[in-house]
């Protein structure tokens, strides 16, 4: 409650909880699937806002968290051959893979460059046009479309030295996956900016098929709280739905264009999610079309075999079976300046976002 | 890595938009929106490099205040955190 007092919209704010203490009978629980949504949630204190009925919960919604370590000892594995430049979103580069990190590959030499976006990693490649140029490409449908814009692009600058490691994935799958498992969950709040570019339908079988409601949601507390109120509202009335709450940047339809690159570089395929395992469908593969874009069809690399750690119960976590804190390790042998986990590395880890929070 | 911010395009030349978000640059390819629909004055939601959506300035406004009331909190946060000698991030 702490910090509360210093938002603008405190009115705002006290208005809905006020709401959501009235039409919140019946205990709920609302899985965040964003890990942007993680972070508000944490900074904000919204948690101690709620009235005991409800229950927030964060999902798998972290693209690094939910990456396999298989991924992360292939992308070792490339920066390890000769004359290869592995270029990644910072967000990786401390992953912890089986025996080491694309960091510590750093230090020991391997030519890896941090990029803010694939299009630098396109002006790496036409400026080595004697070295292979790997972009690591991780993210949801916020993301992809970035990655398909790059490979096409690459393609229209005849940049033969430009690959994309590909391990994007799609959020409606792990949404189902969540609700076949049997975790316990009433509503889902939709990831805002994968929405922008999906738009909203991509959820309607949820509630269809599962009877649960998606309300897309923004990032402000206000936003937040209107989305739970929404969730509520649609249960207590048993009316589940997929509705948008972030309205100014969500059009039902998505954004048609990106959408559209997507499916002219991409198809669905068959991808592991950590703490869910293998989902059909769930995984973006770089089409045949554009195989010589596709960092697995042009270099062969040898990779150590996987090693998890003990210990680390990010899976579960990611499942919405066990808080942060529920984890040995949490705070003691894990910390974000030292993480075993990869909930630990991202800023959108459910791990991180607790730690760095959990004393507001 | 999820988070989009609102970006001010200020110029544009071809496919590319040089933008401001609260006075740093970033450039930003226009590829997926309708090139012809973005003018300078207007607000983006730029997200790893790319508009991915075209916004109202009311809206880019407000949520922009928003970040700035983040870096505010995070200010705040880091005060506590040198105050209390205990390290976070
Ligand atoms: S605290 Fe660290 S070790 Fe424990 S679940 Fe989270 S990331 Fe894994």
């Amino acid at each position: 409650m702490k910090y509360i007092d210093e938002y603008r919209d405190k009115a705002k704010v006290l208005a809905l909880v006020e709401q959501i203490n009235q039409l919140s009978k019946h205990p709920m629980r609302i899985m965040e699937v964003c890990g942007g949504h993680t972070m508000a949630i944490q900074r904000f204190g919204i948690p101690s806002l709620l009235p005991p009925t409800i229950e927030l919960v964060s999902g798998p919604g972290c693209p690094v968290c939910v990456t396999s370590r298989a991924y992360i000892d292939q992308a070792i594995a490339y920066s390890r051959l000769p004359n290869v430049i592995i270029t990644t979103y910072g967000d990786l580069i401390r992953v912890p893979g089986s025996t080491s990190t694309l960091d510590k590959e750093k230090a020991a030499g391997a030519d890896i460059r941090i990029v803010y976006s694939i299009l630098d990693a396109l002006e790496i490649a036409k400026h080595n046009r004697r070295k292979k140029v790997v972009f690591l490409g991780i993210g949801f449908e916020t993301t992809s479309p970035g990655s398909a814009a790059g490979i096409l692009k690459a393609e229209m600058a005849g940049l033969f030295n430009f690959s994309v490691y590909s391990a994007h994935k799609i959020m409606p799958p792990p949404m189902a996956a969540l609700i076949d498992a049997g975790v316990n969950i009433q509503g889902y709040l939709g990831p805002g900016h994968v929405s922008t570019i999906t738009g909203s339908h991509i959820y309607d079988f949820i509630a269809e098929k599962y009877g649960l409601g998606v309300v897309i949601s923004g990032f402000e507390p206000v936003d937040v709280l209107q989305s739970v109120l929404m969730l509520v509202k649609q249960y207590e009335n048993r009316r589940p739905a997929v509705e948008i709450q972030y309205t100014r940047a969500v059009k039902p339809e998505g954004n048609t264009k990106a959408l559209a690159m997507l499916d002219e570089v991409f198809e669905l395929s068959d991808d592991w999610w950590r703490g869910l395992g293998v989902l059909p469908r769930s995984g973006m593969k770089i089409k045949e079309k554009y195989s010589r874009f596709d960092t697995e069809k042009q270099l062969e690399v040898t990779v150590e075999p996987t090693r998890e750690d003990r210990g680390c119960i990010c899976g579960t976590v990611l499942k919405g079976l066990a808080k942060p804190a529920d984890c040995k390790l949490f705070g003691k042998a894990c910390t974000p300046s030292d993480p075993v986990g990869a909930c630990m590395v991202s800023n959108e880890g459910a791990c991180a976002a607790y730690y760095r929070y959990r004393q507001v | 890595m999820c988070l989009s911010i609102p970006a001010l395009v200020e110029s544009i030349e071809g496919e590319m938009a040089l933008c401001s978000v609260g006075g740093t640059q970033y450039s930003a390819s226009l590829q997926m929106l309708d090139s012809d629909d973005v003018k300078p004055g207007d607000y983006v939601l730029l997200h790893t490099g790319f508009a991915i959506q075209k916004i109202s300035e009311e809206e880019a406004i407000e949520t922009l205040k928003l970040f700035e009331e983040f870096s505010e909190f995070n200010d705040a946060l880091d005060e506590e955190e040198k105050r209390t000698g205990e390290r976070i991030v």
